[in-house]
């Protein structure tokens, strides 16, 4: 029997497997599909201080192994979570974290105050890497002063694990990292989406209505891998790789590059089922490898 | 309802015009419940441009022979890969998805189609023929060549053709057809789907004289299921998804569609 259990700061997980804000809903959404209690955990759709209408229709745009998306962080605010979307939460026994995104710092402390009080959120992930809103968002995660002022001033407030997912959009994101380590992170998830641009040639128009929009997917992998590996080697906290993960094979890939869990995100859109079978193929890879702990896959990279 | 992703056989697959085929699909279990106006989310494979899945309007329901049809429209690489399946082929499919047509009974109810518009109608004409409304069709299109099947809808009531080219049936837009003049008209509801252009046109209609207008969207999606949150429409209570909260939409919900509507209905987009 294959140990799967993975262990992210104090949270245990019991697979590798979690799920990409933004990509999941609120679990709900993929209830007909699979038992979302199987995997290690859900993180579900961002949180703001306020509503937010998001950004106008068009949103996405396919792109070669991958698509471009413009949401724009919609949802109905921190106080609709928890009044109304906490309570359905608590069906799920497994790792339920929040994305926790705004536009102030002030935006920030307040989303996670207001979740510090939920026992069933285990931890909050701090999205500062959104590229698809006008103010905050990716600005927060594209200087070290930046993340260091948004990590720490939440650090005050939340007393769980806080994860903080980091924007592929910078010069060295191994300097990101070291710097919300250095202001108290828990945890660093990365990467969120790479800024992108897609243009309808017939019509001469950009075909999002922001212009430009985060690129996500399969097409992004490689780019993730490289900086999950660059990352894991510059801090001592648990890292959680994204970036175009579809398969067991491309969750190890991440583990090995030093990825402690892994979050699934765009495969969910094409394959709802995408995240136990992930988990399957991982079990299936240590049994023909004769690894009998998941773990020692993590920075197992032989170079 | 309970949403499902299968694996379909492709009972038949028959080209109607140069860029339309209708598939007609079985499964070895019996296909889940559905209603006139959901879609499916069909996967596409061995396309090298084509990552996401395509949605289509459930076409036709054959309760006793266990089948679905879905009408697909070659536009890019992707569906032209599943118009080119064949035959004794597997199609996955995610579905039912999104919420369909309200069903009236016994009443006067006018469906109105323009291209491949035509889709989720058939389903929809056969229940409301079955719910005992005297039903109407109203099919447009540019051309002859693009009217689709239209024939098979005489069995659930009277048909209307109107083409811009008028090589068939009325000519001009098929907002335009003399079904639509008289200032009273007899419908109690007007289901529609088309291109935008065209059903904002029909929605202004339908409010003008009184009469509820349901229509049939189709946004560009990711995942089918409210979870990605792109395939968003402008309604009175703000961005909602097109997949989860529609696509069937009643037009008063929907921002800029009714009183404030331009009116066009070109066929182009």
């Amino acid at each position: 029997m294959a140990g799967l259990e993975v262990k992210v700061h104090n949270l245990s997980l019991k697979n590798p497997v979690l799920t990409a804000s933004g990509t999941f809903g609120y679990g709900e959404e993929f209830d007909d599909f699979i038992d979302v209690n199987a995997l290690g955990g859900i993180i579900v759709k961002a949180t703001t201080s306020r509503h937010r209408d998001g950004n106008p229709y068009p949103r996405m745009a396919e792109t070669p192994m991958g698509m471009l998306n413009a949401v724009g962080l919609q949802n109905k605010g921190v106080d609709h979570f928890v009044d109304y979307i906490y309570p359905k939460l608590l069906k799920y026994n497994n790792c339920v974290i929040a994305n926790v995104s705004d536009s102030t710092i002030e935006g920030y402390v307040e989303v996670a105050e207001k979740l510090n009080h939920l026992d069933h959120i285990r931890a909050i992930e701090l999205n500062i890497s959104c590229p698809n809103v006008k103010e905050g968002g990716m600005a927060f995660g594209t200087s070290c002063p930046s993340a260091i002022a948004v990590t720490r001033a939440v650090r005050k407030v939340y007393d769980k694990t806080l994860i903080v997912k980091l924007s592929p959009n910078v010069t060295s994101i191994a300097e990101i990292a070291v710097a919300v380590e250095s202001a108290g992170a828990d945890a660093i998830s990365l990467i969120n989406t790479l800024l992108g641009m897609a243009i309808d040639a017939e019509k001469r128009r950009p075909v999002l209505s922001t212009i430009t929009g985060g690129l996500s997917g399969p097409a992004i992998k490689p780019v993730a891998l490289r900086m999950v590996w660059q990352v894991s080697k510059a801090v001592k906290i648990p890292v959680i790789g994204i970036g175009g993960i579809t398969t067991a094979v491309d969750a190890i890939e991440f583990m090995l590059a030093g990825a402690s869990a892994i979050q699934v995100g765009t495969a969910n859109f094409i394959d709802p089922t995408a995240t136990v079978k992930i988990i399957a193929g991982i079990e299936d890879y240590m049994q023909r490898h004769g690894i009998s702990d998941v773990k020692d896959l993590i920075g197992g990279l032989m170079v | 309802m309970k949403k499902f992703i299968l694996d379909l056989k492709i009972l038949s697959n028959n080209r109607l015009n140069h860029n339309h085929n209708l598939l007609e699909l079985t499964s070895d279990s019996p296909l889940p419940p559905m209603v006139p106006g959901q879609f499916a989310e069909v996967r596409v494979d061995g396309s090298a441009t084509t990552f996401l899945r395509r949605p289509f309007s459930i076409h036709r329901i054959d309760k006793a022979a266990n089948t679905m049809h879905l009408l697909i429209k070659s536009v890019g690489d992707g569906t032209r890969n599943i118009s080119n399946l064949e035959k004794g082929a597997l199609l996955n499919v995610m579905f039912p998805l999104g919420k369909g047509f309200t069903l009236k009974q016994n009443e006067e109810v006018l469906l109105v189609g323009g291209g491949c518009g035509v889709a989720p109608l058939y389903f929809l004409a056969d229940q409301l023929h079955r719910k005992g409304n005297k039903v109407s069709v109203l099919i447009g299109g540019r051309s002859a060549g693009d009217i689709l099947l239209a024939n098979e809808y005489r069995s659930f009531g009277n048909v209307y053709i109107s083409t811009e080219d008028g090589t068939l049936g009325e000519k001009g837009m098929v907002t335009s057809h003399s079904l639509l003049k008289p200032e009273k008209l007899p419908f109690s509801v007007i289901y529609c789907c088309g291109p935008d252009g065209m059903m904002k046109a029909v929605a202004h209609i339908a409010e003008s004289r009184g009469i509820e207008c349901e229509v049939s969207l189709e946004n560009t999606m990711a995942c089918g299921m409210g979870a990605c949150l792109c395939c968003v429409v402008e309604t009175h209570k703000g961005n909602q998804c097109v997949c989860t909260e529609g696509p069937v939409f009643n037009s008063r919900r929907l921002k800029g569609w009714t009183a404030e509507a331009e009116v066009g209905c070109s066929l182009d987009k």
